[in-house]
Formats: C-alpha cells, structure tokens, sequence
C-alpha cells in the first residue's frame, strides 16, 4: 500500500505537466484550424472578382481617389502582409464594413447569430427529445416494426430537401390549415414590442413577462425548428440505435438479465448508461451541424438569422459580410468540435 | 470441376446454369474467375435485399431517362407557352402541369435529370480522387508530409460545408461547374481520411513487405498495391455521400447560385416555384418529390452496398 501510494505521489507532477502539454497541443491545434480556416477566406476574398476600391468609391471615382483608397485600404502591399493585417483585424473581431447594411459586420453578426442560435437550439433539442428515445426503442425492440419505422423515418430525413420540406410545411401548417405562425420570428404587430436582451426572442418575451409575444413567437418558431429537429432526429436515432445494439449484445448485459434484473434497468442503467458520452459527441456535432445546416431553413422561414444574413450579403457581393459570416460560423463549428473531443476525454476514462 | 481448364474452356458454349455453377465454383482456376466470381456473389447478396434492389431500380430508370430524354418529354423544356401557365396537374397534353412561363413541368423534370447525374458523376469523379491521393500519401509517406496533408484535410473539415460551398461559389460566380467545383472542394477530406486509415493498416501488412523486397517503389506500391484494397470503402463511402451531394447542389440551385434560369435544373425549379407555392403547389413540389426520389435512392443503394463491401461498418 505504502510503496503503491509512494508511486502515485512520483507520478502526481508529470501528471500535471502532461495535462498541461496535452492542453498546449490542443491549443495549437485549434490555432492552426483557425488559422488555416482564415487563409481559406483570404484567399476566397482575394479571388473574387469584385475590386474592394470599385466597391467602395463607386465606379465613377478618379483615377487619383481610386489609387489613394488603393494605398489607404492596404491592398498595395504584398500578399502576405495583407494576410497578417487580415488575421490582426480579425482577432480583434474587424470584420470590415458590410456594403449592404453599412454597419461594421461584427455587429451585424452580433445582431444576427442569437436568432440562429435560438433555432438551432430548439431544434437539436427537440432532435433529441425523440431521437434518443426512437434509437433505444428501435435497438430494443430490433426486427420489429417499431425498427423498421425508426428506419424509414431517419432514411427519408436523409433524403428529404430541408428547403422543400420548409416550403411544404409552410403550405400546408401555414397556408392551408393556419396552425402555425407563418415566415418571421413574431407576426408584425408584435415586431420591436420586448426589449432585446440576449437576442433569442423566446427568452427576451419570458423575461419581460409578455406572454403574448411568447406565444406567439413560439407560433413562428415550432415549424422551423421542427424541421432542423427532424434532421437532427433523423442522425441521433440511427446512431443511438448502433451504440445501443453495440451494447445490448455485451456480456454484462446478458449478466444483469440472468440476475433478474427489470428490463427497464438493463436497458436504460446499464447499456444507456455506458452510451451517454458517444451520445454527447453525436449530439454536439448535430448541433454544429444544425447552426450550418439552418442556412437554407432560413431563407424560407425568412429567418433573420446568420444563414440568411450570408446568403442576402452575397447575393449582393458583399465580400466583407460573406467572409466575416464564414469565419464565426467556422469558429462556432470548430469550437463546438473540440468542445465535443474534450468531453469525450472527460467522460470516458479510456480515451484519456 | 475436376479439370479446371476444360471448366474454363467449356465456359463460352455453355449454357447460363453452368455459367452460374463456374461462377459459384470454390475452386477458381484464374484469377479472372475469382474476381469474376467476387463480384457475382456480390450480386447476389445485393439482390437479395428488396430495398437496396428498389434504388438500384431507380437510379437505373434515371440513367435510361436522362439518355432518353428527347425522346421521352413530351414538350420542348425551354418552350414558352403563356397560354398555358399555370395549368393545374393531369391537364391534357401537361401531365404534371405547367409553370409560371407554361412550359411544361413533366418535360423540365426529364431534362433535369440530365443535369443532376452531370453534377453527381463530376462530384464523384473529383472528391474521392483527391481524397484517395491525399489520404495515401499521407499514410504511406507518413512524417510531416501526413503532417501537413492532415492538417489542410481537419481544416477543410472543421469547414461548415454548405458555407464554404456558398463562398467558393461567391468568389468563383454563380454557375453548375462552379457549384460542382465547390461541393467536390467541400466533399473530399471524408476520403482522404479514410485513405489514409485504410493506407496505415495495408502498410505494415506483410504482403506490402514481400512487394518491397521485390524491389518496388513507393509509387508502384501505391498505385498497384494500396489504391486497389481502398476502393471499396470509398466507392460505399461514395454512395452515401451522393444522396447529399444531390441535396447540396439542389440547395445551391434553389439560392440561384447552381445552375442559373432557364436550366431545369431540379432547386432552381423549386426557386421559381416558391412564389406561386400557396395557389399553384405543384410547381415547387414535384421536382422536390424528384430530388427526394434519387437521393433516397442513393441512400437505399449505398446502405446495400456497406453490407456487401464493407461488411465491419454495417453495424448489424
């Protein structure tokens, strides 16, 4: 005993400075996606081909004022300084100008992404309320035709055109049988009525207390997020469905059933219990994949968020928005990777 | 059986029993009967399965129409006809009606298959490619170059694809190639991931050994000896991905930034049709109801396909 705890002393400062290099790694790594996901704008930005002055100063602008923006904008240096200008500009969260809105695009994001966000995270969340659920059931119940239906269901969320399904369900919830709130987060008698808080109108409404604005925010939103969440319903289930099969086929489990143990304890204590951190991982990639994904949904929902801010900016080559968009979108999307790699690593002991 | 040679050489008079029977046969003769004979059993256990034979059905049925196309649609695709817009489904002479510029929408969807497996063949000629040259070089090669190369493929992964695919196709301009060249730039890291984890196994692999000994080099092993075994993964891999391969171009269509007006191309129908959506739905819906039919065909095939090639990922 005394030498084992003698040993784990020894062992009690590498450790640390092993955490500390494993955190330096991931560090690193993170820098150079970003930093690679940053000269993949660039160079987007550089091949477009819109001339940023002519964009600026219009195309009636004299051949003096033309070189003078030329020189004031930086674009007479070489590439490479202009990368690093890029990268400071961007690390201080200046996106530039956006042409459309002539606003600086950090704030235009700013003002945008809580919509994305509060859709997106209403969607994987109801992604999640019936996809886990479905993809237990199905692993239980294999062959049978509860799995033959999670089946169909998730192949057809596959298969299905968001956009479509949207401009469907807006025809037929919206337009024919009115049960629901049509494009736009509240109908336009309550647009501006709460003040914006965080952003997320269902949040804002619930904090000021004005009940019909919730309501009838929550009319708006349920068929967008509905869709989002079918998709990540779709994703969930299937792989709920192979972590839990993968488990149910274990000798433990097989244990547990020969002491007598209730089937409701076998199945969700002991298999669910040892697939909750894969879970987490799908979950959190449905998510990113969600805050991506929504671009489409919200063209057709007229949803004000980071997706149709992108897509209305480069409609109208507005480089600086596209870009600007691209990276936090990117950003969002690699934090929320890593987010998921680390809690693999702290939930399971054999990853570490 | 016994005499494998008269077996082979019987085989071109014989009848279609005995050809089945040199195809089953445990004990092939060349080694153009047992990959012959690979693939038959393959076959069959692909037919065997109803819903893999279903894609397999349509994906075939849209080759044969996409071929057939001026033969098949019954109205010119570009034809103008405002006599006739707007016409509801099943009128006379317009089975699936007509759109807002009274062409006729049956003969649109036709052509627009042609449009869709243009872009699907691109797609899958370029992705997997590169990410079969990545991924091996990177795990053959190993070091720094699988450094680098890994490190270029987590940065295009770590990528929201449909927004790298919008801002490639804002720089390079709205256009079907442009559309393809993005969605393949966006597709291929998968691939070369997998190459690369396939490579590292093959690697140390004591035929690979034998092959070296021989005195090979690193791109006659590469070619001849890794590409061959990484196929298979990648062509299932391939087949998955197709479905959304589809959905994306159709998503880049429906924003105007695929193929451009007056393409039949499948999204941008559904574009055009948004407008008339609550008095004249069907202009939107059917080509939605076409795209959802082949990449759940894909889907269907490519599920039948994992089960056949790549029997560990199957997950039954």
């Amino acid at each position: 005993m005394t030498a084992q705890s003698d040993i784990d002393k020894g062992r009690q400062p590498s450790a640390l400075v092993e955490s500390l290099v494993r955190a330096a790694k991931i560090l690193g790594s993170i820098a150079v996606t970003m930093l690679g996901l940053l000269f993949v704008t660039f160079v987007i930005g550089r091949v477009m081909p819109i001339d940023p002055v002519i964009s600026v100063l219009g195309e009636r602008a004299s051949r003096e004022a033309y070189e003078a923006t030329r020189i004031a904008m930086g674009l007479d240096k070489p590439l490479i300084v202009q990368f690093f200008v890029y990268i400071g500009d961007v690390i201080q969260g200046d996106f530039g100008q956006s042409r459309l809105t002539a606003r600086p695009v950090a704030d235009d994001i700013a003002r945008v992404f809580p919509a994305t966000l509060e859709l997106a995270t209403l969607g994987t969340l109801l992604g999640v309320v019936v996809g886990v659920p479905l993809g237990v059931l199905a692993a239980v119940k294999r062959g049978t035709w509860i799995d033959q239906v999670a089946r169909v269901v998730a192949l057809i969320g596959y298969s299905m055109p968001i956009f479509w399904l949207g401009l469907v369900g807006l025809l037929v919830f919206y337009g024919i049988l009115g049960w629901v709130g049509g494009p736009g987060r509240v109908g336009i008698f309550y647009v501006d009525l709460v003040p914006s808080v965080t952003g997320m109108i269902l949040v804002d409404s619930a904090l000021d207390g004005q009940w019909d604005v919730f309501w009838n925010a929550v009319s708006h939103i349920i068929l967008p997020a509905s869709l989002l969440g079918y998709y990540s319903l779709a994703y969930i289930s299937r792989m709920t469905r192979s972590f839990m099969l993968e488990q149910l086929s274990a000798e433990y489990i097989t244990t547990a059933r020969v002491k007598g143990m209730s089937e409701w304890t076998v199945v969700w204590r002991h298999a669910f219990g040892n697939i909750k951190v894969p879970l987490i991982t799908v979950i959190a990639l449905s998510y990113a994949g969600l805050l991506e994904g929504s671009v489409l949904t919200e063209i057709i929902f007229a949803w004000p968020g980071i997706g149709s801010y992108i897509t209305t900016a480069l409609l109208s080559a507005d480089m600086n928005a596209v870009l600007g968009g691209t990276v936090v979108v990117g950003l969002v999307f690699v934090c929320l990777n890593i987010f998921s790699d680390l809690l693999y690593k702290f939930f399971d002991p054999r990853a570490r | 059986m016994t005499n494998p040679a008269a077996s082979r050489n019987q085989m071109p008079e014989s009848d279609k029993p005995s050809l089945r029977r040199w195809l089953l046969t445990d004990t092939p003769a060349s080694r153009r009967q047992a990959r012959l004979a690979s693939l038959y059993q393959g076959w069959l256990t692909l037919k065997s399965n109803k819903l893999t034979m279903i894609g397999f059905g349509i994906l075939v049925t849209l080759v044969l129409v996409a071929i057939l196309a001026p033969w098949l649609a019954p109205h010119d695709p570009f034809a103008q006809d405002l006599g006739n817009r707007l016409k509801p489904l099943w009128t006379d002479g317009f089975l699936l009606g007509t759109d807002s510029l009274g062409r006729d929408i049956l003969s649109r969807l036709i052509y627009g298959s042609r449009i869709t497996l243009y872009i699907v063949i691109l797609v899958a000629l370029i992705a997997p490619v590169v990410g079969l040259f990545v991924g091996t070089v990177a795990g053959y090669v190993g070091g720094w170059a699988d450094m680098i190369l890994m490190r270029i493929t987590d940065i295009f992964l770590a990528f929201p694809r449909l927004v790298l695919a919008l801002a490639f196709v804002a720089a390079l301009g709205a256009g079907i190639e442009n559309a393809v060249l993005a969605i393949a730039l966006t597709a291929w890291p998968p691939y070369a991931r997998i190459a690369r984890a396939e490579t590292l196994t093959i690697r140390q692999s004591d035929y690979i050994h034998a092959v070296k000994l021989q005195g090979a080099g690193a791109l006659r092993i590469i070619t001849r000896h890794i590409w061959p075994l990484c196929i298979s993964s990648l062509i299932v891999r391939v087949t998955l991905d197709m479905a959304g391969i589809i959905l994306a171009a159709a998503g880049l269509g429906f924003l105007g930034l695929g193929a451009q007006p007056p393409s039949p191309e499948w999204g941008a129908m559904i574009s055009e049709g948004r407008k008339f959506i609550l008095d004249h739905w069907w202009i939107a819906t059917m080509p939605g109801l076409a795209i959802f039919t082949v990449s759940l065909a894909f889907n269907l095939l490519g599920d039948g396909l994992r089960d056949v090639l790549d029997p560990k990922d199957s997950g039954e």
